[in-house]
């Protein structure tokens, strides 16, 4: 017999309204001890992350990896060695260790050979030993979770005022502390520490007075790596090791260093436990009836800590226990950024040429060819508006996504309220521009990493918002049928279409790159002291360097959202912010034609190596890997030094 | 640079070999799923998927043709899966579309199939509107939806009578719509009062600590929970150790699917209510015949993936059967109404909404030789709990 089953939508009946005792003092302090265990885990990684950043200015995105490895390494040794007492700590201790001198390892063999190029190749190269890592541990250990053995003498609860809190948890918050304690004595007594200071401080200084930068970087590598091998080795009594535990970790890990200042380890710690703590909060509030509205705080897990991010650096920008870095404002890179000459005779034969075989593609390839084209055209103008205000105005965004996401909602919005096609496409780069002005506001308030922080944060947010306001975005699941006209239905029409508008925006923002504006943005990028001296200010520049770099990202989105005929919220999400950064940096921060080169070789290698191998994801890092060791300057940057000893 | 290009060349000259090896003409599968991002049910997948083109093509294949199936990765986001999707269509000239993992790369591939007027089989992705809000004429689901699995579990969960529910979801769309259905399903089926407490959780990411204390705090008498992986590992482990599930009924959807049950090993919770798969112990002929090939050509026991991909590849085969053909219009008209065969039993397409009649299995858990497996189970047929033909027909759109 069949039971009375009701329609999903309407229900049969009133819904029980969720009532919730006041919640008393006591549950709110046991969830702030909850909180702080977790925290300690967090500071751990977040410390590593941040003695490295401290001495090395790189952006080590493969720390996550190296949290992950630290777990899959000690599931592995606890399962040889047994979960007796002494078999499992050796573990551990094992784990963290090897995950420490696999850390000395990238650094040896990929890090050492591009620290002379601009910071931000080191992190593409760590996002592609990223992808090697997760692929060689899908291959070594198996896609499935693999559910460690609890800690040996640790199984049982502590009494905290009439709850159970586990034993282990009571370690953690041991653990963290004394590793504080342990990196302070490290660095405040012991010779290292002290060349470690100083280098954080000034590494060009440190360098002059004849520290071995080449072994201290190693030995800050090793400790750093070691760090988060320990962090994800002690995991294993928590959680399984999972194939996505880097890409969970590391925003967090990330958000904490910048909270507390990068190359503060004592800022680290603070981070972490008030993350922590804003956590637990808002799972321990539960659901919230604030004047007759219910504010589900649970829910804000999603991006409490960008939120606490966004609301710290507004205060204190260089984080909570950060410092303006010592060295002055001119860049370190200034001798990679060769004199942007407006494109010559021969740029522009060269720019026309491209056109004509483009609007020739048609005719040579096939459908698929012309979709592939499309999406390197439409990411291509994606990239362009970051390369704008990376290399021109000299402001690393990681959040670049967010302006794409705007663009591609709001015209997906607009179309499914009716508004014609074209006017949607019009309508999503104002709709972009409007948040990079809300955003760009506060974004240059800040700089270096910090203001690449902020970026980020607030693509998160509008991340969320996206992801759960299911009645206007589509929630998680996003939008569909949203198609070009009928006029643009062909994948010919479309193509053309995107041809001409990615074609005018490019040759937009190459001109707007060689105006006055343009010169004054390098000014401030190159010294803003000077600049600001000279009686530019700055500050408006870089905004409206912002806002009219969101505009063209917003323009890339809508065209995007027809190109597709879906979108969900992916548009605003890490990857592919991340996407933007690896396609700006293949194709080279200065060359004119980097975007161009750097969309079609990253869509190309995407597209190509998914069909040749399973892993391919291997593979797109082992090719990142080696564009970023044989072209540090980009692959346009390198064309164009070629192009400039041929001319000669 | 040099082994670039060698590897380029080999790459080429592959591709050359393959597509000059058209002899008897194949009928050609296209299948796009998230490989790379949910390899534990998707490895198995495809081996179901392998196993049942290889016992179809032994048997002389599907009108006197080999089925070849090309599958594609898509990354796991709607972009890139419709791009794959133009790749199968434009490039390989496939005749049908299926696969797919997540709802919202679902939804995306449906709508593409609508626009390019293409038969797409949505083999795994739960979200309701795959058939209802967003149904259209050219998509069909084989996995029972979060709405189905959710009713099946709703029988066993009002019998209880519990007055206060704490309910602890992904925050993303299957979690909501879990959620919203238990809701509304108790409240119907449960004369009394009956309240709830909700705790939304990141995907991938639960503070279990937390999580387990706010949901002791909130003094439940029963807890239902759409928790899956990592989520549902970390839970447990931390529910367990604080007590959470002593004296208190506990509902998992998805709970007894090999792919989440199976690495916790002894710690699998003993006494939960899910629905899941319990490989060992389904005498029926049709999966014993299925166990029993998948265990010889793998030397491996199947997960709920093995069956989905093996149940969609004979619903495609099936239907060119029935079809005649593999012309679009033709097998569009053949699927609704269609019985296919699969190691759950005969499973049928409606056609008010493309749905299938798959069901799932629903018991309790317990543990056997250090491993959790499912006991008390029975088959839940699909076709019984799906809601009133008037009620699809006002949410679906008209085709």
């Amino acid at each position: 017999m069949a039971p009375t089953i009701c329609p999903p939508t309407t229900g049969c009946g009133r819904i029980g309204r969720p009532t919730r005792d006041t919640l008393p003092l006591s549950a709110l302090l046991v969830q702030f001890v909850n909180g702080l265990a977790s925290a300690s885990s967090l500071f751990l990684v977040a410390a590593g992350l941040s003695l490295i950043f401290g001495v090395t200015r790189i952006v080590n995105f493969a720390h996550g990896s190296l949290y992950m490895l630290g777990a899959y390494i000690a599931y592995s040794l606890v399962a040889r060695f047994g979960a007796t007492i002494p078999g499992y700590w050796l573990a551990i201790l094992l784990a963290a260790l090897a995950v420490g001198v696999l850390g000395v390892l990238i650094e040896v063999l990929v890090l050492r050979r591009i620290y002379p190029a601009p910071e931000l190749l080191q992190l593409i190269a760590t996002f592609g030993v990223v992808l090697i890592v997760k692929d060689a541990t899908l291959a070594l250990w198996g896609p499935e979770d693999l559910l460690g053995p609890r800690a040996p003498g640790l199984k049982g609860v502590i009494e905290v005022s009439g709850r159970a809190f586990p034993q282990y948890d009571a370690l953690l918050l041991v653990v963290g502390p004394a590793i504080l304690f342990g990196l302070w004595w490290l660095l405040k007594r012991t010779r290292w520490g002290m060349l470690v200071r100083a280098a954080t401080e000034n590494r060009v200084l440190a360098r002059a007075l004849g520290v071995n930068s080449t072994l201290l970087f190693s030995s800050v590598f090793f400790v750093g790596a070691l760090l988060a091998g320990l962090a994800g080795a002690l995991q294993l009594p928590r959680e399984s090791a999972n194939l996505s535990m880097d890409l969970s970790v590391i925003a967090e890990a990330f958000v904490v260093t910048v909270v507390g200042g990068l190359g503060s380890i004592p800022g680290a710690f603070i981070a972490s436990v008030l993350i922590g703590l804003v956590k637990a909060l808002c799972i321990g509030l539960g659901q919230v009836e604030v004047g007759g509205l219910a504010i589900a705080f649970p829910k804000l897990t999603l991006v409490a800590e960008f939120v606490v991010m966004a609301l710290v650096l507004a205060v204190k920008p260089y984080g909570l226990l950060g410092s303006a870095p010592a060295v002055p404002a001119t860049t370190s890179t200034a001798e990679h950024r060769a004199l942007v000459k407006p494109p010559g005779r021969r740029g522009l034969i060269g720019a026309v040429v491209a056109l004509v075989l483009a609007a020739l593609l048609p005719a040579v390839g096939d459908e698929y060819d012309l979709v592939l084209a499309t999406d390197v055209l439409i990411l291509a103008l994606f990239a362009a508006s970051l390369q704008f205000i990376m290399g021109i105005g000299g402001l690393a965004s990681f959040g670049h996504a967010a302006y794409f996401g705007l663009g591609a909602y709001a015209a997906a919005l607009a179309v499914k309220h009716g508004v014609a096609m074209e006017a949607a496409v019009a309508f999503a780069p104002v709709a972009a521009l409007a948040g990079a002005l809300v955003f760009g506001w506060f974004c240059v308030r800040l700089s270096g990493v910090y203001l690449a922080m902020l970026t980020l944060a607030f693509a998160q947010i509008v991340w969320s918002i996206a992801f759960q306001w299911d009645s206007v975005t589509g929630g998680s699941n996003g939008l569909v049928g949203v198609w070009p006209s009928a006029w643009l239905a062909s994948k010919q029409a479309y193509f053309y279409f995107t041809l001409a508008a990615v074609g005018a925006a490019l040759v937009a923002i190459a001109w707007i790159a060689c105006t006055p504006f343009g010169y004054a943005l390098r000014a401030g990028r190159d010294s803003a002291l000077r600049a600001e001296a000279s009686g530019m200010d700055v500050r408006a520049h870089q905004w409206a360097a912002f806002a009219l770099a969101g505009t063209f990202a917003g323009l890339a989105g809508g065209l995007y959202a027809f190109s597709k005929g879906s979108i969900s919220p992916d548009v605003l999400a890490i990857p592919r912010s991340i996407d933007a950064l690896v396609m700006v940096l293949l194709g080279g921060l200065n060359a004119l034609a980097g975007p161009l080169l750097g969309a079609a070789a990253f869509i190309g290698l995407q597209d190509w190596l998914s069909r040749a191998t399973d892993y391919w994801r291997a593979g797109i890092g082992a090719v990142i890997l080696l564009l970023v060791l044989a072209f540090p300057i980009g692959i346009g940057g390198a064309a164009q030094r070629l192009l400039a000893r041929i001319g000669r | 640079m040099n082994a670039l290009w060698k590897l380029s060349q080999a790459v080429l000259a592959v591709a050359a070999i393959s597509t000059s090896s058209a002899i008897a003409q194949p009928i050609k599968l296209g299948e796009l799923n998230s490989y790379k991002t949910f390899p534990a049910f998707l490895e198995p997948y495809k081996k179901g998927m392998e196993l049942a083109v290889d016992e179809i093509n032994r048997s002389g294949g599907v009108l006197g043709r080999p089925l070849e199936l090309i599958t594609r990765d898509d990354n796991g986001n709607p972009g890139d899966a419709v791009r794959v999707a133009e790749e199968l269509v434009a490039r390989e000239k496939v005749d049908l579309l299926m696969g797919t993992f997540s709802s919202a790369v679902g939804l995306a591939v449906a709508d593409f199939a609508k626009q390019r007027k293409i038969l797409f089989i949505a083999s795994e992705p739960l979200s309701d509107k795959i058939v209802w809000e967003n149904g259209n004429r050219y998509t069909f689901r084989l996995r029972p939806s979060t709405y189905m699995q959710t009713a099946m579990l709703v029988p066993a969960a009002a019998k209880l009578g519990k007055k206060r529910w704490a309910i602890v979801y992904p925050n993303y769309e299957y979690g909501t719509s879990a959620t919203a259905a238990f809701k509304q399903q108790m409240i119907a089926m449960q004369s009394s009062g009956i309240e709830f407490v909700e705790v939304a959780v990141p995907l991938g990411k639960i503070d279990a600590g937390p999580v387990v204390q706010a949901l002791l705090d909130a003094k439940p008498d029963a807890i239902f929970s759409s928790l899956f992986a990592t989520d549902l590992a970390k839970f447990v482990r931390e529910g367990e150790l604080r007590g959470l599930f002593k004296d208190r009924p506990v509902f998992n959807l998805l709970g007894g699917e090999p792919e989440y049950l199976d690495p916790l090993k002894d710690e699998a919770p003993t006494g939960w209510y899910v629905t899941g798969y319990p490989w060992s112990a389904i005498a029926t002929p049709e999966h014993k015949r299925f166990l029993e090939a998948y265990e010889a050509k793998y030397k491996d026991y199947p997960r709920q993936g093995s069956v989905v991909g093996y149940s969609a590849v004979m619903t495609a085969a099936a239907a060119i059967r029935k079809a005649r053909s593999t012309d679009t219009a033709k097998l569009v008209a053949a699927l609704p109404g269609l019985v296919v065969d699969t190691p759950f039993g005969k499973v049928s397409f409606r056609a008010i909404d493309h749905q299938s009649t798959m069901g799932a299995y629903v018991g309790r858990i317990a543990v056997k030789d250090g491993k959790g497996v499912m006991v008390d189970w029975k088959y839940a047929n699909g076709a019984d709990y799906l809601p009133s033909d008037d009620w699809v027909r006002a949410h679906r759109p008209a085709d």
